[in-house]
């Protein structure tokens, strides 16, 4: 399936909503993305992902540039992560570069 | 201002290319492209050959424009590759006359030396489509990872306790619990474990790409697939092993190491990797073609002057270390892995070969040896050399160190095996191994000195003391193969066995070994799973079996668990004082004026050591204020070793007025008295002495 990156921001939270399957071709769309978001200097950046099938090599990478981009305040949340994509993540030790929530908590996520 | 010189310059097929740049060699990622660097002595042509990932035929074969070449080297940069899915090689040309020790074979593609990920044997034990043209593919990697604040810890040497572990085997067991058996992920599972028993080296046994495959057979009597399982047979020198990793599939194993390698660093932990430079995985000149063969066979193998393949490796081939464009190979790999994967340090398989010339002659100043020991990338890794190889070179104690290379003791080993079983006449060659071995390594300190009394070569310490004789029959070659001079006592009966006496025998000898290594000066190693009493059923060489055989069984840390927390707390021990930690020798002179020397021998009684032929038993004391010249403060220790089948009382030497001895651990006696955590040793009564049981090791600590 095409991958497809949607932005939001609201109240210092900026929101991408990530589906289809993030490989080597798409990762350019998300990181662009990624350096949209940051001009808006968020607080937190929120990365839905129930939708997204897969992620390659590229996409963790992209990641880790958005955890160097935001900088080390800004939390990163990936939200609703699929088994595969969850088990790509704890392979290769990307998860720690990011929160992962099964559902958006606005308790957490808004409390700022 | 972007460079002027990438964009491209030629097409062909579809495909943009220009100039590359000779230098890195292999496969880099630059601007909008892949620059691919190949070098060959003796090659007239060369052609870049794509693959789809995973298809059977290319999808492009460019040829290098001669234009291309400077020197020996063909470089050209190819742009819009798709990273992911693109696998290459090359076609290499040249004069095929084996007589000169030319093999090259245009009508193959060759495995790139330098390729960072290889393709083909991506999950472990998938059977190969034997059909395949091109069975191990350079792969593309993205060499960038979040390190975040980690480096090589550079933990000194003579605070290390090192652990030999194999990938696979420490985590494949069913019993491990891990989510991602028998892989690099799945050993981060189990780095508490390794963090509560204290080791803070792991070295790993070869990790670079190797084939599973290579020589596998099934065994006619049991029917079981038989693997080339430790991985002794490089592919690629510069890529982790696909098979090893749970996203080997995904080809991610790059990621996976270096996560494994972070984690480690971030738990105190350092990383050594087993290094194979010895020979490859192309055999003779009945081996396969890979790589080197078809590239420059003559450059990278050391060849008798008839063409044939010189065998000092006895494995079918012998690296041409000490060629200068070899030993640029080697130099480039290591100062890869040290920079890109932070790894701590190297142990060299067969290391007396890196000091053979092109014709197998030893050299007094091998090129290769020195540039690795004077290399400033390399100069806070540890480099560890297996001082021998199978062409009758021997040099543990003459390696050539040049201040840097430590050695596998191999008579550490054998002395302290033959001692442990109650031979007699070692007393003097174990005082010289628990000093850190001044025999041989006067002028380089006992850290020259790993110490090691099991290894993956040879008996797990349990059939150490389980075993007279070696039982290899499983792996299909008669019982030929394997080591037969084992030095090991199986305590009264060959194998398992219900008698209690035995049993609890061979427990208290286990004990005396981990004693015995962990109180030596020098480095400790110690194998996997000998801390719970890992057995191979008398197998010394299970080198192709990947079955429950080698694999670590986890249950035992729970039937074994008495034996686990003994060396958990001997470990700490040793970590807890500095005295047993020296980097230089003891002298056996007390230069702080503490009233004692350094180091004392001493027998049954005090400050008279047996030296005897008979001589089965032996004391020594380290004097804490000595402890590295005075430098730092610890406590009196002393260690009585009873080899012997009877008891002995042993006379410890008096302590300055006010200490008391103390008792840290007693072989001789069941769990949990066996040994006593930091701080909690309980004062020895007699101030007389103590009693030493039948093959048993007293460690007192005064204080």
């Amino acid at each position: 399936m095409a991958f497809t990156v949607t932005s939001e921001m609201k109240n210092g939270i900026a929101q991408l909503t990530l589906v289809g399957e993030l490989d080597a071709a798409a990762a350019g769309d998300f990181r662009a993305a990624i350096e949209q978001s940051a001009t808006s200097q968020p607080k937190r950046l929120v990365l839905m992902m129930n939708g997204l099938s897969y992620m390659a090599s590229a996409g963790l990478r992209t990641l880790v540039f958005a955890r160097q981009k935001m900088g080390p305040s800004v939390d990163i949340y990936a939200i609703g992560v699929q088994a595969p994509v969850r088990e790509t993540l704890e392979m290769t030790g990307f998860q720690y570069s990011v929160v992962m929530l099964d559902r958006y908590d606005a308790a957490e996520i808004e409390g700022i | 201002m972007d460079r002027v010189d990438i964009y491209p310059t030629h097409e062909y097929q579809g495909y943009k290319f220009r100039p590359g740049k000779p230098f890195p060699f292999g496969a880099t990622s630059v601007s909008g492209g892949v620059n691919f660097s190949i070098y060959s002595s003796h090659a007239t042509d060369c052609t870049l050959v794509l693959f789809e990932k995973g298809q059977p035929e290319p999808k492009v074969e460019i040829p290098f424009p001669d234009a291309f070449r400077i020197g020996n080297v063909w470089s050209m940069i190819v742009f819009d590759l798709d990273y992911e899915n693109t696998e290459y090689g090359y076609r290499i040309d040249g004069p095929f006359n084996p007589t000169d020790g030319q093999r090259f074979d245009g009508s193959r593609i060759m495995l790139d030396p330098y390729a960072r990920a290889i393709g083909g044997r991506d999950i472990w034990g998938v059977k190969p489509d034997w059909n395949n043209i091109y069975q191990h593919r350079g792969r593309l990697v993205y060499d960038d990872f979040d390190w975040n604040e980690d480096h090589p810890l550079e933990t000194p040497m003579e605070d290390l306790v090192i652990y030999e572990m194999h990938v696979r085997s420490f985590t494949r067991h069913p019993s491990s619990g891990v989510k991602y058996p028998g892989t690099f992920a799945g050993i981060r599972q189990k780095i508490p474990y390794l963090k509560s028993l204290g080791v803070n080296c792991i070295e790993l046994m070869p990790i670079y790409e190797f084939d599973e495959f290579e020589n596998s057979r099934i065994d006619p009597d049991t029917g079981e697939q038989l693997y080339n399982y430790w991985g002794y047979s490089t592919l690629g020198f510069f890529a982790p092993k696909s098979g090893y990793a749970a996203t080997g599939k995904l080809g991610m194993q790059v990621d996976e190491l270096k996560a494994l390698v972070k984690e480690l660093h971030r738990n105190g932990i350092e990383v050594f990797l087993d290094v194979v430079f010895n020979h490859t995985a192309e055999g003779n000149e009945n081996g396969p073609y890979i790589s080197f063969k078809g590239i420059d066979n003559k450059t990278y193998y050391m060849l008798t002057p008839g063409g044939y393949y010189f065998n000092f490796s006895g494995t079918g081939n012998t690296l041409n270390c000490n060629n200068p464009v070899v030993r640029n190979m080697v130099l480039d790999c290591l100062r890869y892995w040290a920079s890109e994967y932070h790894i701590d340090g190297f142990r060299f398989d067969l290391a007396s070969i890196l000091g053979r010339d092109p014709w197998g002659a030893p050299l007094s100043n091998p090129p290769l040896l020195e540039s690795l020991a004077f290399d400033p990338i390399l100069a806070k890794c540890k480099l560890i050399a297996e001082a021998w190889d199978a062409g009758g070179l021997y040099q543990v104690g003459s390696f050539p160190a040049y201040g840097r290379w430590a050695e596998w003791n191999g008579k550490y080993r054998d002395s302290v095996r033959r001692f442990l079983k109650g031979d007699a006449g070692l007393v003097g060659d174990m005082a010289q191994r628990l000093a850190g071995s001044p025999d041989l390594y006067a002028t380089r300190g006992p850290t020259a000195s790993i110490n090691f009394i099991t290894a993956h070569d040879g008996f797990t310490l349990n059939d150490l003391v389980s075993y007279n004789d070696k039982h290899n029959e499983a792996n299909g070659e008669g019982n030929r193969d394997g080591a037969n001079d084992n030095a090991s006592w199986n305590c009264g009966w060959e194998g398992p066995t219900d008698d209690p006496g035995i049993n609890a025998l061979r427990q208290r000898q286990i004990k005396n070994a981990l004693a015995m290594l962990l109180v030596s000066q020098g480095v400790p190693m110690i194998l996997m799973g000998d801390e719970i009493g890992r057995t191979q059923l008398g197998n010394n060489n299970a080198y192709n079996h990947d079955s429950e055989l080698t694999w670590l069984d986890w249950r035992l840390a729970t039937t074994n668990a008495g034996l686990l927390r003994f060396t958990s707390i001997l470990i700490s021990f040793r970590h807890a004082h500095p005295v047993l930690r020296n980097r230089w020798h003891l002298s056996g002179q007390d230069h702080v004026g503490s009233g004692y020397p350094d180091i004392s021998w001493h027998g049954t009684q005090a400050w008279q050591p047996d030296w005897s032929p008979a001589g089965r038993t032996l004391a020594f004391m380290l004097a804490g204020p000595n402890a590295r010249g005075g430098a730092v403060q610890d406590n009196f220790i002393y260690v009585a070793m009873n080899m012997h089948w009877e008891s002995h009382w042993f006379e410890p030497p008096q302590l300055p007025t006010g200490l008391r001895w103390h008792v840290a651990a007693n072989t001789g006696v069941p769990a949990p008295e066996d040994a006593w955590a930091i701080g909690a040793e309980p004062i020895l009564e007699d101030r007389g002495g103590v009693l030493v049981g039948d093959r048993s090791v007293v460690i007192l600590i005064g204080k």
